[in-house]
């Protein structure tokens, strides 16, 4: 069994996410994105590789989309209604509400205004949401019997998730983008601990460490203000979601802050309908503001209008939120051709721009004219803001998701490759994970965990439960150490208890495997138990026999105690670390038991002469098999002791 | 497992609340409050503001006879400050002894401030997030609402009077059941009601989740609530634990309205399902009351058995969702709509006391189309302190709403209508009747807690219309409606009762144990009579009975084990001897206990040389096998002198060095100086004996 990752896009670049995984058979594609950089095939994810007969209803069991954005689910619509997947799609509730308005958008970006022939139609993109399961954040869904899937909230954008998957015992997670820090209006990702041989993240900061955003928030506040305040015309250009309801948000509580008057202006019925949608899913957003909702939800913004056309040239400040970002084309663009010549005017670009749009050309160098086609030319006179908050994690977040999770595996995807590399070092020498950055069009291959499966016997679970004490004791010297090191003293005695378990497997033909304690063994097969032990007698000298106690050999209870007890000392000066038990009659170490032998004629005292020269004390002792090696130890040990020397004078009546 | 029943539970407001235990934990599912009890108080006068409107208003036919006759009744019911009534034998349970709390329903939570208020209640609560909502508003409106009798009494402590016997024997025969119970019993189920802030701990307590959410408690049980359809965020639970998979259906609905549908899906393949609706319980009489409706088809279990399960299943399926019911449940709406259009067209206004928010929300959107068609221009009012919140509320959890719902958020619309009234001036909400900017009008259609009519504004409604005959009061069954309607007595206006649908239907219940395949059912008592479900399973039904533990015979002996393979594999197999089919290995390891999975990974290193032996080493054999070895030895018979047993043999070993056995009958002790003699001889005895 093994988990299989064949990545389709975002491998070593940002853009068309789409990766593959096969989980011991069951495979799912997260993400099904298109690539905003390309108008040829490189723009879908190239899906023959998944199925060179394009029979995917048969060979995916089902795709994830993490988020609404179009590089994870652009392509989405294509897949299903052009190449025919007709499996099950799973959203959370939010991306299921905005993805096909961003779809929808993009179509007619695509099709109104740059005339291209269209990849997927209205209909398509209605007919392809209608196979959309919508579920909730944590919400534990089971695809099939095997297959497992959860979704984490992620904060990247409004109804974003990390998703889990599990099948069998493996586990992964599919992070798409992702958010370590709260923003204005979403909160930090949020996941559990879990056990995963799999962590596949994206990687867009891979090597950034940001500051705080609340710098930057304040910058732009300022930059717009002075704008407004000189009476100058802002204009936004974005994306009708996301960014768009952020800023509003910054705006909307800054105008009450400030009690500004300047009128706030959507440009297209778009973006106000999306504002319905982000009222709804208010629970979606961040603590603070999901709290608005009994009082006024806080989409549901004072100071914005909507705005008409004829007021493109209407003398006054104000700010204007217009579609498309990056100004690509349509209204934005419309706006931004009457405003640019005025050094009154600002326009703010987002953090990204596609190569090839006005916003592109904006940011790169300081252009006085932008060229559009050769008829038109635009005079570019007005201040121009970037706004540099990105709602992706920078490294210390990815560090820290991969740190937190510890996945046995780390996959890097969406992102830039140089960043990549030195992200994936710091992943293999600080954490000491294993990590891959495969191309588009590679498979990574990583073993899975797998057990083996059995019925466990009570008696087996009661065992494996009782504790296990073990005491482990500190020699003076380490001891002393320590307190020197330390000032206050550490316990002598160290109890440890780690439980064991040992039981006995059973593989019968036609039944299942089965686990059982060794008393369950001996009563399936009616068989008594038969113990096989060691035993010796060995002997240690003892030098003032005579003066301690009678000739006779037959020590008293007291002597016999006394024996014992400097055997104790001396063992366990001997053996400092194992645990030695004084149980009075006898001392015990794991299963071996010695004890002061009396008997003239032990039948254990294999050696025939004992050397008569020096008294000798006796110790009979008793192992099983498990504690062979301790015990030989343990009885070259006592052969070599003179307990005399340790004897203390008593009994010298 | 052992499964206690501490109250049936009455009708949608008052949930059943029972105590589990299973594998060593204690679960309480559900915390009701039995809110019709509040009946035997009398309300309070009404406030300065409204007494006015009312004597002005008051009906003509006021004479002293009348006020007379009316404060006699009023004495009849016990004019105190009321205490609420808590499933008696909740409290026969140590608080501290309960390990986690299952809330269902808003219902189900109402009781749980008295319990997180005790001292040694420590059990983790679990609900769902838009039950602890919900159930939030409902105690939060509970606490204020009952403020007005603590600014008519005063607040005093102890216990009140009327809890005396000599008070409770001067009761109606009628009150005093309530107070004390059918056996007289239930006197201990009073409890002063919580403050507001108890409410806030209370819920602060709770752990939240979202529907087939997993939560683990103490790494064992696994607890998830799955949609119940009853009420939004209402839910039953599966509970599994590492020897028996259980399901708790409470009170569900197949095809509710507004709420997420019934998902009885996600409880298939449990081992024991708690069935524990009692909606049904002595609904016979009350269906044929109400069956204008074509006879439903009930399944037939007799249909042949022949075809395939999935097509058995797929028949079983039809008729769980045949919507016969929720067609039913609308046209009760429709009727209620159309009565009130009624009255409001006789000049006469309309009081809808109910806090079932799943109707309440389905007449605010009814009654204003029906208004519309028939060209009427009538305000509707919500009067309650929580009612803007929870409008509000219901318009951002599309995750909790059935799908027809869903589709809204999908399209871009609200999910509920009620923005969209009040923008439009047709529905006004204030928090209670002496709002400032309450601007009345009449007639007009109110809606207004509670439904028990002794708290809230309904009281202060109700006496401002009764006298009307073209006025209407919407009324929920299960209400003892000559009780409730005691303090406003004589009566003019119109009362409405009407039922609705909280549960399974009883024809349905068959088939939907069916398609579960339990392997045991746990069915209440007092619905056997009404339905036969023990012929012609295959599970077994057991019966249990209020207040009565039945105690739930174990189902697996085994606990499922997982082997990690990196262990598997090392392990070395043995065939025993005189079983070919049998092969045993020793295994050693570390087990982890987490999630509910017993896991065996490596640890500690197993030993190599058998630990475990059986059978018996025949000396002579012995002996036979050693010299093999090269290890020679003679045999010492022993006259032994204890009587172990005649078979016991010493074997002395000469060469290669001196050694002994003793062989016994349970015993064989090896002795030597030299390891590897020891060793050669332990070998030789395992070849005669099995071990493992």
């Amino acid at each position: 069994m093994a988990i299989e990752c064949l990545v389709l896009g975002a491998g070593q670049e940002v853009g068309k996410s789409c990766v593959v995984v096969t989980i011991n058979g069951k495979r799912i594609m997260f993400d099904c994105g298109m690539h905003m950089g390309y108008d040829d095939h490189r723009r879908y994810p190239d899906f023959s590789l998944i199925s060179k007969s394009r029979d995917f209803d048969h060979s995916l069991d089902c795709v994830i989309i993490t988020h609404f954005h179009l590089d994870h689910v652009g392509a989405l619509p294509y897949f299903t209604e052009v190449c025919g997947y007709n499996g099950p799609i799973y959203m959370t509730y939010p991306t299921k509400a905005l993805a096909p308005l961003m779809l929808e958008d993009f179509r007619k970006v695509l099709v109104d205004r740059r005339g291209e022939e269209e990849q997927f139609t209205s209909l398509h993109i209605s007919q392809c949401m209608q196979k959309v399961i919508a579920i909730d954040l944590k919400q534990t869904l089971q695809v099939d019997d095997d297959l497992q899937i959860r979704a984490y909230y992620a904060g990247h954008v409004l109804g974003a998730a990390m998703f889990y998957a599990k099948v069998g015992e493996s586990a992964m997670v599919y992070t798409g983008d992702y958010n370590m820090t709260p923003d204005r209006h979403l909160g930090a990702a949020q996941i559990d601990r879990l056990e995963l041989d799999l962590l596949i993240t994206e990687s867009t900061y891979a090597t950034t460490i940001r500051d705080s955003k609340y710098a930057r928030e304040r910058e732009f506040l300022k930059a717009v203000h002075e704008c407004v305040a000189g009476g100058g015309k802002v204009l936004i250009p974005t994306f009708a979601l996301g960014r768009a309801q952020e800023l509003c948000i910054l705006l909307d509580d800054y105008w009450e802050r400030m009690n500004l008057k300047v009128p706030i202006y959507f440009s297209a019925g778009l973006t106000i309908q999306a504002n319905m949608y982000y009222k709804i899913l208010i629970s979606w957003t961040s603590q603070k503001i999901k709290e608005t909702y009994a009082t006024r939800n806080a989409f549901d913004f004072k100071h914005v209008h909507n705005f008409d056309r004829s007021l493109i040239n209407a003398p006054g400040p104000c700010v204007l939120f217009a579609t498309p970002g990056m100004i690509s084309g349509g209204f934005s663009l419309e706006v931004f051709k009457q405003w640019a010549p005025c050094e009154m005017n600002l326009i703010t670009l987002p953090g990204y721009c596609v190569a090839g749009t006005v916003g592109h050309k904006l940011m790169s160098g300081k252009p006085t004219k932008i060229v559009l086609d050769k008829d038109t030319q635009i005079d570019v006179r007005c201040q121009i803001h970037q706004l540099s908050f990105s709602p992706h994690t920078d490294s210390k977040g990815i560090m820290d998701l991969a740190r937190f999770l510890s996945p046995k595996n780390v996959i890097l995807v969406h992102g830039e490759k140089p960043k990549m590399v030195s992200l994936k070092e710091r992943i293999q020498s600080e954490l000491r994970i294993p990590c891959y950055l495969p191309a588009n069009c590679d498979t990574v291959h990583i073993p899975s965990t797998t057990y083996v499966k059995a019925h466990a016997s009570n008696a087996f679970i009661r065992s494996c439960l009782n504790p296990n004490f073990r005491f482990l004791k500190r020699s003076k010297e380490e001891n002393s150490d320590q307190v020197l090191r330390n000032t206050n003293s550490t316990a002598l005695l160290q109890v440890n208890d780690e439980r064991v378990a040992e039981g006995i497997l059973i593989m019968e033909k036609g039944k299942k495997a089965r686990v059982v304690h060794q008393d369950d063994l001996l009563l399936m097969l009616r068989q008594k138990k038969h113990d096989i032990q060691f035993g010796y007698c060995c002997a240690a000298q003892l030098d003032n026999l005579e003066e301690t106690g009678n000739r006779d050999g037959a020590l008293s209870h007291s002597d016999k105690c006394s024996c014992l007890q400097l055997l104790f000392k001396e063992l366990s000066n001997y053996f400092s670390g194992v645990n030695i038990q004084d149980l009075g009659e006898h001392l015990q170490v794991e299963s071996f038991q010695v004890s002061v032998c009396l008997k003239d004629n032990c039948p254990y005292r294999i050696i025939d002469s004992p050397r008569k020269e020096a008294p000798t004390i006796f110790f009979c002792c008793s192992w099983s098999a498990a504690d062979e090696k301790l015990a030989r130890e343990i009885i070259s040990a006592i052969e070599r002791f003179n307990l005399s020397d340790n004897l203390p004078c008593k009994n010298s009546k | 497992m052992k499964v206690t029943c501490l109250s049936k539970g009455s009708g949608f407001h008052f949930p059943p609340c029972h105590i589990l235990d299973v594998s060593g934990f204690r679960i309480l599912l559900d915390c009701p409050l039995d809110l019709s009890a509040l009946t035997i108080f009398s309300p309070v006068s009404p406030s300065p503001k409204m007494e006015e409107e009312e004597q002005t208003y008051d009906f003509a036919v006021n004479n002293c006879l009348d006020m007379r006759k009316r404060q006699k009744i009023l004495k009849s019911l016990i004019c105190a400050q009321p205490w609420y009534k808590t499933p008696n034998n909740l409290h026969l349970w140590d608080p501290s002894s309960i390990d986690l709390v299952l809330i269902s329903s808003t219902m189900g939570m109402l009781a749980l401030p008295f319990l997180t208020q005790t001292k040694g209640f420590s059990a983790k609560i679990y609900a769902t997030e838009a039950t602890t909502r919900l159930g939030q508003l409902m105690m939060e409106d509970l606490v204020l609402m009952h403020n007005e009798f603590q600014h008519f009494y005063g607040s005093d402590s102890g216990s009140p009077q009327w809890m005396s016997w000599e008070e409770l024997e001067l009761l109606s025969p009628a009150l005093r059941q309530v107070a004390l119970g059918k056996d007289g019993t239930e006197l201990g189920g009073w409890m002063p009601l919580y403050r507001s802030t108890d409410v806030e701990d209370c819920v602060k307590k709770v752990q939240t989740l979202k529907y087939a959410e997993e939560a683990w408690y103490n790494g064992t049980l696994l607890i998830k609530a799955f949609s119940s359809g009853l009420e939004i965020g209402s839910c039953n639970w599966t509970i599994n634990s590492p020897k028996r998979n259980v399901a708790y259906i409470s009170g569900s609905k197949f095809h509710p309205v507004h709420a997420m549908e019934f998902d009885y899906h996600a409880l298939r393949g449990n081992d024991l399902i708690l069935y524990s609706d009692f909606s049904s319980e002595g609904v016979l009489t009350n269906d044929e009351h109400y069956n204008n409706f074509p006879a439903s088809t009930t399944y037939n279990s007799s249909t042949p058995r022949d075809c395939s399960t999935d097509n058995d299943d797929r028949i079983l399926k039809e008729c769980l969702l045949r919507n016969d019911e929720s067609l039913e449940e609308r046209e009760k709406v429709a009727f209620i709509c159309s009565c009130a259009v009624d009255s409001v067209k006789a000049g006469g206004s309309v009081i809808i006391p109910l806090n079932q928010l799943g109707i309440v929300l389905q007449l605010l959107e009814q009654i204003p189309v029906y208004l519309e068609s028939s060209a009427m221009k009538v305000p509707i009012y919500v009067i309650s302190s929580v009612a803007a919140e929870l409008l509000a509320f219901t318009n951002i959890i599309p995750e909790w709403l059935c799908k027809e719902r869903q589709e809204k958020l999908f399209s871009g619309e609200p999910l509920f209508s009620h923005p969209e009234l009040m923008k439009g001036e047709k529905l006004y909400v204030f928090p209670d009747v002496n709002s400032p900017e309450l601007f009345w009008q009449e007639p007009c259609i109110i809606f207004s807690p509670h439904w028990s009519l002794r708290l809230g504004p309904v009281v202060h409604l109700l006496r401002r219309w009764r006298g009307d005959e073209n006025s209407l009061l919407v009324l929920e069954d299960g209400l003892d409606t000559d009780m409730a309607l005691l303090p406003f007595k004589p009566l003019a206006m119109k009362v409405l009762q009407c039922s609705f649908l909280s549960g399974i239907r009883l024809q349905k219940t068959q088939p939907l144990l069916e398609i579960l395949r339990p392997k045991v059912v746990l069915f209440p008592e007092d619905l056997r009579e009404q339905i036969n479900i023990s012929s012609s399973h295959s599970f077994p039904v057991l019966y249990y009975a209020e207040n009565e533990t039945l105690d739930v015979p174990k189902s697996r002996g085994n606990v499922d084990l997982e082997i990690a393979s990196n262990l598997a594999t090392q392990l070395s197999w043995r065939k025993l001897d005189h079983d070919d089919d049998m092969d045993i290995a020793r295994l050693g390891g570390q087990l982890f206990i987490d999630g509910g999975k017993h896991q065996v990974l490596s640890g500690n290193k197993v030993s190599d040389k058998p630990l475990l032996h059986w059978g018996f080493p025949d000396v002579e054999k012995l002996l036979a096998a050693l010299s093999k070895m090269g290890v020679k030895g003679s045999v010492e018979e022993c006259m032994s002198d204890d009587a172990e047993s005649g078979s016991d043999g010493i074997v002395h070993i000469h060469e290669p060095s001196k050694a002994l056995i003793e062989v016994r009958a349970t015993r064989t002790v090896i002795s030597a100086r030299d390891e590897r003699l020891a060793s050669l001889i332990f070998e030789a005895i395992g070849t005669l004996t099995d071990g493992i």
